[in-house]
């Protein structure tokens, strides 16, 4: 038993590397509950039923970028039957979630996701991100 | 269920004639749009950019400096580059600038080439672009004989100054050009270039109505189009 030392030694390090997720998601303070994101003030109902656009919103607005640059429809009615214009800065934004970085970017850094939206499509103005 | 040969023939021949109506209904009805330029009135400001100012403003256009990288959705170019071979040396209007645009074809080359169909052409008679679907290829703007497409040769983001919130920017690698303001056209606006302009020197209209200004217009003064020879029917007209 002359390599007791290098055993041991050898062992403590394997140990420390198939561990290291879980200790290092400890001092980061990572849960399973997700990232906490800022909900709209005023507004208390989406387009949507909030279930439906935690999984789904990805699609819904796909379609709403169909629906608007293919056909030239614009208008949407949501599931309380209220109107809605179909557009990402000036409805989803301007109107209910006041700022992507508080919002949409929280979700999407946390589940690693890069959608190419915000190349285009512009943030609220910063006197609007904290009004709403 | 079974159909007598005779039914069947008078199904057959109804439905025909409610299509062809409907069609017929159908065109008649819908707006092809269309702009006038009159060179005189824009001329009584001298150097005024109003116009192009306001589009750019509006759909956040970048300013470029380096000539090499422009995005231009509306532009000046002198009347014997814009309209060669239909202003002689002679012609008052010869180096006078004259506004430009996307034309608006009725037969546009720049659809036939898209291989995404990112650009296509509307009923409304607007060629329109779908950025999302936009690859870059450029192939549009070899095939566009007006120049009125420009490439993002790098992210504009940087170059545009008071970003408008209502209109998205592009990104690198997206070809984009004037869309006739169809998005104002949703909600019954008139183009900022046509509303910017403080002489009225654009006359913006239904070219499918014989009582539209746009219309009344043309029958009234004589006009010209951009490269007329090559057949894509512009609905761009420049009034002499």
């Amino acid at each position: 038993m002359r390599d007791r030392g290098a055993i041991y030694c050898g062992l403590a390090v394997f140990l420390a590397l198939a561990t290291f997720p879980a200790w290092h998601n400890l001092e980061a303070g990572v849960t399973a509950k997700g990232p906490a994101i800022k909900l709209p003030v005023r507004a208390k109902q989406c387009v949507a039923p909030a279930e439906y656009m935690r999984t789904a919103h990805m699609n819904l607005l796909m379609g709403w970028r169909e629906t608007v640059v293919r056909t030239g429809t614009r208008g949407f009615t949501s599931v309380d039957g209220k109107p809605y214009n179909m557009s990402l800065t000036p409805t989803c934004l301007q109107q209910c979630h006041g700022s992507k970085a508080d919002f949409c970017d929280k979700c999407h850094t946390y589940a690693a996701v890069s959608p190419p939206c915000w190349n285009c499509h512009v943030d609220t103005p910063p006197a609007l991100r904290s009004a709403l | 269920m079974t159909i007598s040969r005779q039914a069947f023939l008078r199904l057959s021949g109804f439905s025909f004639v409610v299509a062809v109506a409907r069609k017929a209904i159908g065109a008649g009805a819908r707006a092809r749009w269309g702009m006038a330029v009159d060179a005189a009135k824009c001329l009584k400001r001298e150097n005024c950019t109003k116009c192009i100012a306001a589009c750019h403003q509006e759909h956040n256009v970048p300013s470029i400096p380096d000539r090499a990288h422009e995005v231009r959705w509306l532009w000046k170019e002198p009347f014997d580059h814009a309209l060669a071979g239909q202003v002689d040396e002679y012609s008052a209007l010869r180096a006078v600038p004259a506004m430009l645009l996307c034309n608006h074809c009725e037969n546009p080359p720049c659809v036939r080439v898209c291989p995404t169909q990112a650009t296509w052409k509307r009923e409304d008679g607007i060629v329109a672009m779908d950025w999302h679907r936009c690859i870059g290829c450029r192939y549009c703007m070899a095939a566009c004989p007006y120049g009125s497409r420009s490439f993002n040769f790098m992210d504009p983001r940087p170059y545009i100054h008071n970003a408008n919130a209502q209109f998205p920017t592009r990104t690198k690698g997206v070809v984009e050009k004037c869309t006739f303001c169809s998005e104002r056209l949703a909600v019954g606006r008139p183009p900022a270039c046509v509303e910017a302009c403080p002489e009225k020197a654009l006359t913006f209209g239904n070219l499918n109505d014989p009582q539209s200004p746009l219309r009344q217009l043309l029958q009234a003064r004589q006009h010209m189009r951009r490269r007329p020879e090559l057949g894509t029917g512009p609905d761009v007209f420049y009034i002499a």
